[in-house]
């Protein structure tokens, strides 16, 4: 018999019974909700999370005293803690020595500072960042208005600083801030620049910070950290001169800065490097306990939702058994009713994942509703859910139809 | 030959308990011979039906239907010899109540494996003859019972079969609406179809041209009807 005949008789026999076949349809429709809703917001917030975690030029990675992700033990968090803080002197080291690398950055963060201009004033949470005239292109956040700050002013150490978006808007909401003169902390700045806006999602915020020369940064706030206590360590930031130079770099800052800190041949480094890649796979890996997690939910969920498909294939087989043996008298060979059962138990399964997978999208997206993350569809799960429904399917509609094909035609015509 | 049956014996029962439906029953019916199956409840007849229609496989003999052996077929070429040399007509219709009276009648040709366009044309002209091309889109539920037996009729045809089975075809329908439906056999045993009808009404199997009668499973008598003499006379 062809297929469409099938089907069309498939599709026929599931509007014949609507209530039990969308009761069978929940556990279906669940299965593949959960899974698709979970896939899908992860890749709302992977998504968001990858632009917005590659802050750092595509040819620019990071040397940090810390590691990006956390601790696996208190162990390894002692081991971490007694490394000695990286100093602006080894970044000069690494600008100086590195060939393969053209801007070289060192960068101090300080938190909780406030900013004045007369009557206005900033909440007490902006960061402060003790930097060079790197930071900008190493970290992809551009000056606007006005300048960077430059070579000349890290050396003299020059009371100068570049403000984030929102502190202008909120102290100099009418007039140009470029040359006026700022309190932070109770200390006077020139402004000479104001960085671009820089929305974020995550809450990072990128538009509430200032940058002054690293020197002037030392000056005022020592190289004790008041928080953390010991020495302040620098981040640093390293560019390749190109993309392909990106490896060596790495490893010539990494053989730069061991001698400089004099690290012996067996030991191992006492710094972190690591690239925006790099921070993006750690957040994967993050997320793959998540997702195997969820899988593994959805597919008990579709076992069991493949377990209520098969049940109401045999009441069906059982209730159309008179069904059955009109056909086979007038002609209906095995695979005809096998065909006929089987696709019906797989048209039903995939009505049900059809559905699935949109709820489970509009569920996943639901988070979108209310913050900045973008909107995400992941067709690939799409195309996973309803494959899987169609095994589903498949594998619990073979029996009772198997089972119909067997009939013999003469009992199956004579059952009441 | 349309149908040529040796020594058909139907045993049913497993293990000890054992009951012959048929005992090495023969029988030949020609082309366009009109014959009337009739004898008691548990007489065989409706045993000797299922074998006749392929429905059922004899325990042992000889049968062969247009020259070809089918006591030794397959389930699926006996369902390949149904749908293509028998139509059936049943007392209870036997129609799918879900599906519409054209989906009915076109199904035999569906596993035949034949295209829409030809399967709308053979249907459609298969309804016109019995009278309810109007009907095409109502459900069997939706009609009388001289009218469903009429689609059952339709549906028998569709594929031109060698032998019309009609097993009590007015066993559930009123006097003059079964008389209506064997008229219409009549008229197509006059077009040349050969026709057996089952049944236990005198009255009904005067339409045949023979009528054989069985008991405890075996032929009691093969006669001709005097519908026969009627008309040859």
């Amino acid at each position: 018999m062809i297929w469409i005949e099938a089907f069309k008789m498939a599709m026929g026999a599931i509007r014949a019974h609507k209530l039990r076949s969308c009761l069978t349809l929940v556990g279906i429709i669940a299965g593949v909700a959960s899974i698709i809703a979970v896939m899908t917001g992860i890749s709302v917030i992977q998504s968001t999370m990858e632009q917005e975690m590659s802050v750092l030029g595509s040819t620019t990675f990071q040397v940090q005293k810390w590691p990006a992700g956390g601790f696996n033990n208190n162990a390894d968090f002692r081991k971490i803690q007694q490394r000695k803080p990286i100093t602006v002197a080894n970044a000069n080291a690494v600008r100086e020595r590195v060939k393969t690398a053209d801007l070289v950055g060192a960068e101090i963060w300080r938190f909780g500072s406030t900013a004045k201009f007369k009557d206005e004033s900033t909440n007490s949470n902006l960061w402060i960042c003790g930097g060079t005239r790197e930071y900008p292109p190493n970290n992809t956040h551009y000056v606007e208005f006005g300048k960077n700050i430059t070579d000349e002013d890290v050396r003299v150490g020059r009371k100068v600083v570049v403000i984030g978006y929102q502190i202008a808007e909120t102290l100099f909401p009418f007039i140009d801030p470029i040359g006026q003169v700022i309190r932070a902390d109770g200390r006077k700045f020139t402004v000479v620049g104001v960085f671009e806006e820089k929305k974020s999602a995550m809450g990072g915020n990128f538009d509430n910070y200032l940058l002054m020369p690293v020197s002037t940064f030392l000056r005022i706030y020592g190289m004790r950290d008041e928080r953390r206590g010991g020495e302040r360590s620098v981040n640093m930031t390293v560019n390749a001169i190109s993309p392909e130079l990106v490896d060596a770099a790495i490893e010539e800052t990494r053989a730069v800065l061991r001698l400089e800190r004099g690290v012996g041949p067996r030991e191992e480094d006492d710094f972190t490097i690591f690239t925006n890649d790099s921070q993006i796979r750690s957040f994967n890996q993050a997320t793959e306990g998540v997702k195997i997690g969820a899988f593994v939910i959805g597919i008990v969920a579709l076992v069991v939702a493949g377990i209520g498909i098969m049940n109401i294939m045999l009441v069906s087989v059982t209730e159309r058994t008179k069904e059955i043996g009109i056909r086979k008298a007038i002609g209906a060979k095995r695979r005809d009713i096998l065909l006929q059962f089987l696709l019906e138990a797989i048209v039903l399964c995939n009505v049900g994942g059809v559905i699935g997978v949109a709820v489970g999208f509009g569920l996943g997206n639901i988070i979108t509703l209310f913050t900045d993350f973008a909107v995400s569809v992941p067709m690939n799960w799409a195309v996973i859910g309803v494959t899987f429904c169609t095994i589903v399917g498949l594998t619990f509609g073979l029996w009772p139809a198997v089972k119909a094909s067997k009939l013999a035609p003469i009992d199956a015509l004579s059952y009441e | 030959m349309t149908i040529e049956m040796t020594d058909i014996v139907k045993t049913y029962g497993m293990n000890s308990v054992e009951v012959q439906a048929l005992r090495r029953v023969s029988l030949s019916v020609a082309k366009n011979e009109y014959v009337a199956i009739m004898g008691p409840s548990g007489s065989g007849k409706s045993t000797l039906m299922n074998i006749i229609g392929c429905l059922d496989p004899p325990t042992s003999g000889s049968y062969s239907l247009e020259g070809e052996d089918v006591s030794t077929m397959k389930e699926d070429q006996l369902a390949e010899v149904r749908n293509q040399k028998i139509g059936f007509v049943f007392q209870t219709f036997n129609l799918i109540a879900r599906s519409n009276v054209f989906h009915n009648v076109e199904l035999p040709l569906i596993y035949k494996g034949v295209s829409v366009a030809k399967r709308r044309k053979i249907a459609e002209e298969a309804l016109e003859a019995v009278g309810l091309a109007d009907r095409m889109k109502h459900k069997p539920p939706e009609l009388s019972g001289g009218e469903r037996q009429r689609v059952a009729i339709a549906r028998a045809l569709v594929n031109k079969p060698s032998l019309l089975l009609a097993d009590e075809p007015t066993g559930n329908l009123d006097s003059t609406t079964g008389s209506e439906i064997m008229s219409l056999l009549d008229d197509l045993h006059a077009d040349g179809n050969t026709i057996i009808l089952v049944t236990h009404e005198p009255e009904m199997a005067r339409h045949a041209h023979r009528i054989i009668r069985l008991k405890d499973g075996v032929i009691e008598s093969d006669t001709a009807s005097s519908a026969r003499a009627k008309r040859t006379a």
